[in-house]
């Protein structure tokens, strides 16, 4: 980089800079709940898959009851930030993390934690929709019945889908096997899934991004609702879909060491949704949310 | 398409320009690439040819060599070495089941114990596992005489020492088969898409769990499956069992844990090693009555895995 490049970098950094046109619109997010309450605080963290890099020096508080949408490009190891989170990562052997977790306070990579406490409290929705190959009540029914919840089975069930926004489309065959519903009603049954063990969290790894339009529209109405009572995280590639339904972004990108041997993901940006796609404060998240780039 | 112009004559003869040249582009095959596939794949058909008289010529031989002495008595009456009109299996059909039910009690949890942990719990990076797996790789093709003679020296007389019983037959086919067992498992839990198993965790499942109730029941038609073929292997097998005691010619029902026994093979063998033509007969009819056994078992086999396979 040349010396006048880096300094016109960095005049574009401070803030300064307009932002005049920018194609993508944001609702008001003024009557979203506002909680000052934080439901994950990162500090300095850092995953590492054996020697390689994953993602370095995140630091992010999310908050609860809120929408927070991770964006960036491919391999900024938005997957892997997510997955840290209920520990997913944890099955995957040569994952490493460093650095400080803290759900609500407490150390999420303690000594004295369980993964599988975790993961009852920090539900997952994955990118492919994967019901088991099971009925569709069975489907809801696994995790109440393996966390041994107590109450009546088919009122958790159908409470279950009826959050999940999908209990008109299946209730008259609960017993058919789940394969054989579409794939946007196979993710919102994944959804339901989730909620039937009444995590606190629920985090979603690009939900949307094997559906068709009216799916994902159908996921992102359920993302609104569901905001009411559970904190979400998702991350999503689709940047309209991140300005539609969250309340912060942050936003990652691809760090390269000079030689280009190791590339790790990082927080460029992290702020209000509405603030992130109208008046970001870095040129690279402009350049990112407008098309420029990625 | 009434309603459009008719094409002009010059826009005739460009379509009929156009399609003599896509047509001559389709047809131009070289008439040598031609014979060369025709000869290729006539190849292909003789040798499949060649498998299928093979089996077909067994089939045949076994039922016109078999076919006058075939009748219940091959499954109700005693061997006998004077009264060949009477003469059976009986004995050694007894021997066989009681002895495939042994064998099925044994390799079905060691098998499906051991492919899920290799499956699931062995960490395929450390040196030791890798050296597991390609063990069990070998030990599916360790010639049966092998096993016969551990048989012998560890089951039969050795450490553990219990004669030439039933029992101790059925325990050298188990070890015999149990590679087979345990590679048809691995495949089958392998086949499980890793988001399943993902689903489950994610909800707060343990490990066990998620192995007892979402890999295991999507896995059992690939098990069960691998399970038949197994034992269908045991049930044909010879050599290791004259090992370890089967003996040639039993006439009494056999016990579990005390006595002489027989299995079909030996019997077979016993029969067809007699020098009198209607020895030969009954050792033909007792083929088929084998063949008989061992399609219904492959039948079950295929069906298992046409009815409960999972596409995923």
């Amino acid at each position: 980089m040349t010396r006048e490049e880096e300094t016109t970098r960095k005049s574009t950094q401070d803030g300064s800079a307009t932002h005049p046109s920018l194609t993508i619109e944001t609702p008001h997010h003024d009557l979203a709940p506002r909680s000052d309450e934080k439901v994950f605080e990162l500090k300095d963290l850092s995953v590492h898959y054996g020697d390689n890099p994953a993602v370095k020096n995140i630091n992010l508080d999310i908050f609860h009851k809120n929408i927070t949408a991770l964006i960036g490009p491919s391999g900024c190891g938005k997957s892997t930030l997510i997955r840290c989170l209920n520990r997913m990562n944890d099955l995957v052997p040569s994952a490493r993390v460093e650095g400080e977790l803290l759900y609500h306070g407490e150390d999420l990579y303690g000594p004295k934690v369980d993964p599988v406490q975790v993961r009852k409290m920090i539900g997952m929705v994955f990118q492919k929709p994967n019901p088991f190959p099971k009925s569709i009540y069975d489907n809801i029914a696994f995790g109440p019945r393996i966390l041994g919840m107590k109450g009546d089975m088919d009122e958790i069930v159908e409470n279950a889908l009826r959050r999940g926004a999908i209990w008109d489309e299946v209730k008259d065959r609960l017993e058919d096997n789940a394969f054989g519903m579409s794939g946007g009603q196979q993710q919102r049954l994944c959804i339901a899934r989730c909620i039937a063990v009444e995590p606190d969290v629920i985090l979603m790894d690009e939900p949307c991004s094997a559906l068709d339009p009216i799916s994902t529209g159908k996921i992102e109405d359920l993302m609104m609702e569901l905001k009411e009572n559970y904190s979400i995280v998702i991350v999503t590639h689709n940047m309209q879909q991140a300005a539609r339904v969250s309340d912060r972004t942050a936003f990652l990108i691809v760090e390269l060491t000079a030689d280009e041997q190791d590339r790790w993901g990082e927080i460029v940006e992290y702020d209000e949704t509405e603030k992130i796609f109208t008046n970001p404060t870095d040129r690279r998240t402009e350049d990112y949310v407008t098309g420029k780039v990625g | 398409m009434e309603s459009s112009v008719p094409p002009t004559e010059r826009a005739r003869f460009a379509v009929a320009g156009a399609r003599a040249n896509v047509a001559a582009a389709l047809g131009s095959q070289p008439r040598a690439d031609v014979t060369r596939n025709n000869l290729f794949a006539g190849l292909l058909f003789v040798s499949i040819l060649i498998a299928l008289a093979g089996l077909v010529a067994l089939l045949a031989q076994a039922f016109i060599d078999g076919a006058p002495a075939l009748s219940t008595k091959l499954i109700t009456e005693p061997p006998s070495t004077i009264d060949t009109a009477n003469a059976g299996f009986r004995p050694a059909l007894i021997g066989s089941v009681v002895m495939i039910a042994f064998v099925i009690g044994m390799i079905v949890p060691l098998g499906v114990g051991a492919a899920i942990y290799l499956e699931e719990y062995a960490d395929s990076t450390r040196w030791w596992n890798r050296v597991i797996e390609l063990n069990i790789q070998n030990l599916a093709a360790v010639p049966s005489i092998i096993y016969g003679i551990l048989g012998l020296g560890l089951i039969v007389r050795g450490p553990l020492d219990l004669g030439f019983i039933l029992f101790a037959g059925a325990m050298t086919l188990a070890l015999l088969v149990l590679p087979i067992v345990i590679i048809a498992a691995r495949e089958a839990i392998r086949a499980v898409p890793p988001s399943i198993r993902e689903g489950s965790l994610a909800l707060g499942a343990t490990q066990w769990q998620t192995i007892r109730r979402q890999v295991l029941p999507a896995a059992i038609p690939g098990v069960a499956t691998g399970v038949i073929l197994a034992v269908s292997r045991a049930l044909g097998e010879t050599a290791p069992l004259l090992l370890v005691g089967a003996t040639v010619f039993v006439t009494a029902d056999p016990m579990p844990f005390d006595g002489n026994y027989s299995a079909l093979p030996v019997q077979i063998f016993q029969y067809a090693t007699r020098p009198q033509a209607d020895f030969q007969t009954l050792a033909a009819a007792g083929i088929i009555l084998m063949l008989v056994v061992l399609i219904a078992m492959n039948s079950v086999a295929i069906w298992l895995r046409n009815r409960y396979e999972q596409k995923w």
